[in-house]
């Protein structure tokens, strides 16, 4: 901050707060103790009917009003508020974040650190630590994913064994702390309508839907063409690239033939986003452990 | 002036037209803003009625119109017909403007007109309470300017000596609301539905707060502070407490309201020095609010077993203690300790409607009640028992809805920052949300409580407007020392 803008804030601050003080102790002559029978003389204005005493400032009140001050003017001196200046204090809420952090992480680091040299596949399989990755899930996952893990329109099912990007151990952990975006471009300027509807009957028929043979074979040549790239000639997708297999009949933004039509019309965007930051190491390798566990034969989860 | 100089014991005719269009528009929109509110309560106990008629009546769409039904339409309707009331009645002067005077009538319920529609089709420039888009905005601010011009030319024209103290707040709050909303509503309009805020980032939301909590410091206090030092000791038949008292806290009040807005903004952005003022003269604000307070309980000191008798006043005095109250919680909640725990939880709502429903509303229905028979030259209201009962399910209502948004926004705070011993959260957001049902519940009936008041009021103003008059309209007020 500039000097001449901390000194603006200043000089405001004061000077309001200084004429308010006038005011109030410019109207306090009048006052007089409460237990003294006021007066009750009036003004002598009168509108319209309405008559105003000359009653003093209650008492109360007033002392009330010297309290607020008292303690605005030791705030100010303790935390910043003045401008530039900082406060003796020097307390910043950028430092109150950081000590918290602090103080949290050395208190946690026991309870999560102690699974951080245990291997995702045996960590699934510990129940304790099942359920504290549990709460983590509730917390941060289960808005898109849902509170089972079960997914949601655009938000992939954890449960079910079907992996966009793979489903190994340390993969699942990459996606939690680097996040992903699956990107599917829109083919509607390149395909037009009728190669839209084409191409979607092809894809219906690589998972053995009903689909109309006309129609899917043109829609082959489209899928040669422009598709492959990325889901491969078979249709079984790539795992590097996130692009999804289509011959298994799990569909991410619907399985209807209107659904991928709009996907093939006018493409998806998907994004995971990275927690990083957000939730550190120990956290994530729980729940990277805990995702994984999700898809463990039914026996095996906790 | 020379026009004006009329012999003594010449008193003028007043304009109570204007005011009685007011007086009217005020209870219409009070039950239509207020049944926005019971729907979107109901909402949020009963999701589905979010697909009434989709997606108009949705909650995000309903919500600004609820506001901006209940602040600007029920309020400002209050705000205008009392101010040009009591402005003619404290200035013995008829009001200035001619022409001005119907144009910001009928402007006003254009601009109410234009949100109703505006904003259910989405139209929004997404500012709390400042929704509407930029030509609406202007079409504001011409009126409010004319607004200014119509009371301020009255106050000139004004016959006795001093100003009267009502027309203090009605004035500071005229004058600030033209500064707040011009100010926070300068934007770039891109088509003439679409506009975007001339601010950025942190000092966008500076902008945004300051307004926000200046529409609450001089649109609901200022202006309902005017209201109140009319109506009380119009109704108690009782002299004003202090005169000393009200000019320090009108001082006060305004000039330290318009730091406070920094509050809304804690733990945020926005540099810790703003942060800190805005803490600190919301603490300070505690006694000019209470000044506020005090003056108008005092007055009744002497009559207080008019109480007993007279439903209106008892409007205006309760009106006075949830004042008190929400005063007194707000300056608490600005506290960062304690805005931690209260931010963005249902305690807020409950804040708000302790001062919307028990002050706010309360004050503006014992107005119009006090209004509405000389305003039809009737000797009092239709049903004197009705007012009474008005009374009781206002006061019910308003308690079961602050009541139960209290423990909601408790639980809620304490849900969030409830922590295992291995440091994961013990709540998942949802778990909070849950356990708010009965909250919600409560809320929806105590909104249903207050709405079912202004309906039977309604009613009893229709029933007063058509029974025969008893008396003619006191358009002269009767010769006073000056």
């Amino acid at each position: 901050m500039s000097t001449f803008w901390s000194l603006w804030i200043i000089g405001l601050t004061l000077a309001n707060l200084v004429l308010v003080f006038w005011v109030l102790m410019a109207n306090r002559k009048v006052a007089v103790r409460d237990d003294e029978t006021p007066e009750n003389r009036t003004t002598g204005h009168v509108y319209d009917g309405i008559e105003e005493y000359d009653n003093p400032l209650p008492r109360w009140w007033f002392k009330m009003f010297i309290a607020t001050f008292i303690f605005a003017a030791g705030y100010l001196v303790v935390y910043p508020g003045m401008g530039a200046f900082d406060g003796i204090a020097g307390w910043t809420s950028h430092k109150q974040l950081a000590q918290r952090q602090q103080k949290a992480d050395a208190l946690y680091s026991e309870q999560f650190g102690k699974y951080n040299a245990m291997p995702i596949e045996e960590l699934a399989r510990d129940q304790d630590a099942m359920k504290m990755a549990l709460r983590l899930f509730a917390n941060n996952c289960a808005v898109c994913h849902g509170a089972d893990g079960g997914g949601n329109h655009g938000f992939p099912n954890l449960t079910d064994n079907d992996w966009l990007y793979g489903g190994e151990p340390a993969t699942i952990k990459q996606t939690i702390t680097a996040g992903r975006k699956g990107i599917m471009p829109p083919w509607a300027a390149i395909l037009g309508e009728d190669g839209v509807h084409e191409t979607a009957e092809y894809v219906l028929s690589l998972s053995g839907r009903e689909h109309d043979e006309q129609m899917a074979a043109l829609g082959e040549t489209h899928y040669q063409q422009n598709c492959v790239a990325c889901h491969g000639p078979d249709g079984t997708g790539n795992q590097a690239l996130g692009a999804p297999n289509l011959t298994d009949d799990v569909w991410l933004y619907g399985g209807e033939p209107r659904d991928i039509r709009q996907t093939l019309r006018d493409g998806r965007n998907g994004v995971m986003p990275a927690q990083q930051e957000l939730l550190k190491e120990s956290r994530i390798h729980l729940l990277a452990a805990y995702v994984y566990s999700l898809s463990l034969p039914y026996e095996e989860q906790e | 002036m020379s026009s004006n100089l009329v012999a003594a014991g010449d008193h003028p005719v007043y304009d109570y037209k204007v005011v009685r269009q007011f007086a009217i528009m005020t209870i219409v929109w009070g039950i239509v803003g207020m049944g926005v509110g019971v729907l979107i309560a109901a909402q949020l106990v009963w999701p589905q009625l979010n697909d009434l008629f989709q997606p108009y009546t949705h909650f995000g769409r309903l919500r600004p119109l609820h506001t901006n039904a209940v602040i600007f339409a029920f309020g400002g309707c209050a705000l205008f017909g009392t101010s040009y009331y009591v402005v003619q009645r404290t200035c013995q002067a008829k009001l200035w403007g001619g022409w001005l005077v119907p144009f910001t009538f009928w402007g006003w319920q254009l601009v109410i007109v234009l949100a109703a529609i505006t904003l259910p089709l989405g139209l929004t420039s997404s500012k709390e309470y400042a929704e509407l888009e930029w030509p609406i905005d202007i079409l504001i601010a011409i009126v409010w300017v004319s607004y200014a011009l119509v009371f301020f030319g009255t106050i000139v024209k004004r016959k006795t000596s001093h100003i009267y103290v009502a027309n203090w707040f009605y004035g500071g709050f005229i004058l600030t609301v033209a500064i707040l909303h011009i100010v926070n509503s300068a934007a770039i309009p891109v088509t003439w539905f679409k506009s975007y805020s001339a601010y950025a980032g942190a000092a966008d939301a500076m902008v945004q707060w300051w307004y926000g909590h200046n529409a609450v410091g001089f649109f609901l206090t200022a202006g309902f502070l005017g209201m109140m030092y009319y109506f009380v000791p119009k109704q108690a038949d009782r002299p004003v407490y202090s005169y000393q008292l009200s000019i320090v806290h009108f001082w006060a009040l305004i000039s330290i309201y318009i730091w406070a807005g920094a509050h809304h903004l804690h733990y945020s952005a926005l540099p810790d020095w703003a942060q800190s003022l805005g803490m600190v003269m919301s603490l300070i604000l505690l006694a000019p609010s209470w000044g506020g307070m005090i003056n108008g309980i005092m007055t009744l000191s002497g009559a207080w077993h008019k109480l007993r008798t007279d439903p209106t006043l008892r409007f205006l005095v309760v009106s006075l203690s949830f004042y008190g109250m929400s005063t007194f919680e707000g300056p608490m909640m600005s506290i960062k300790t304690v805005n931690a725990l209260s931010h963005n939880t249902d305690w807020t709502i409950g804040h708000v409607h302790s001062g919307a429903l028990g002050w706010v509303a309360m004050i503006s229905i014992g107005a119009v009640y006090h209004l509405l028979p000389i305003l039809f030259g009737r000797k009092e209201m239709y049903s004197v028992k009705w007012i009474n009962v008005h009374f009781w399910l206002a006061t019910i209502g308003t308690v079961l809805y602050i009541a139960s948004m209290w423990v909601n926004g408790i639980m809620q705070g304490l849900m969030w920052r409830a922590f295992n011993d291995d440091g994961t959260l013990t709540y998942s957001f949802v778990e909070a949300v849950q356990a708010s049902y009965p909250g919600y519940f409560v809320r929806f009936i105590g909104g249903a409580f207050f709405l079912s008041g202004m309906i039977l009021m309604a009613y009893n103003a229709y029933r007063t407007a058509r029974a025969p008059k008893q008396v003619e309209a006191p358009a002269n007020p009767e010769p006073q020392t000056v």
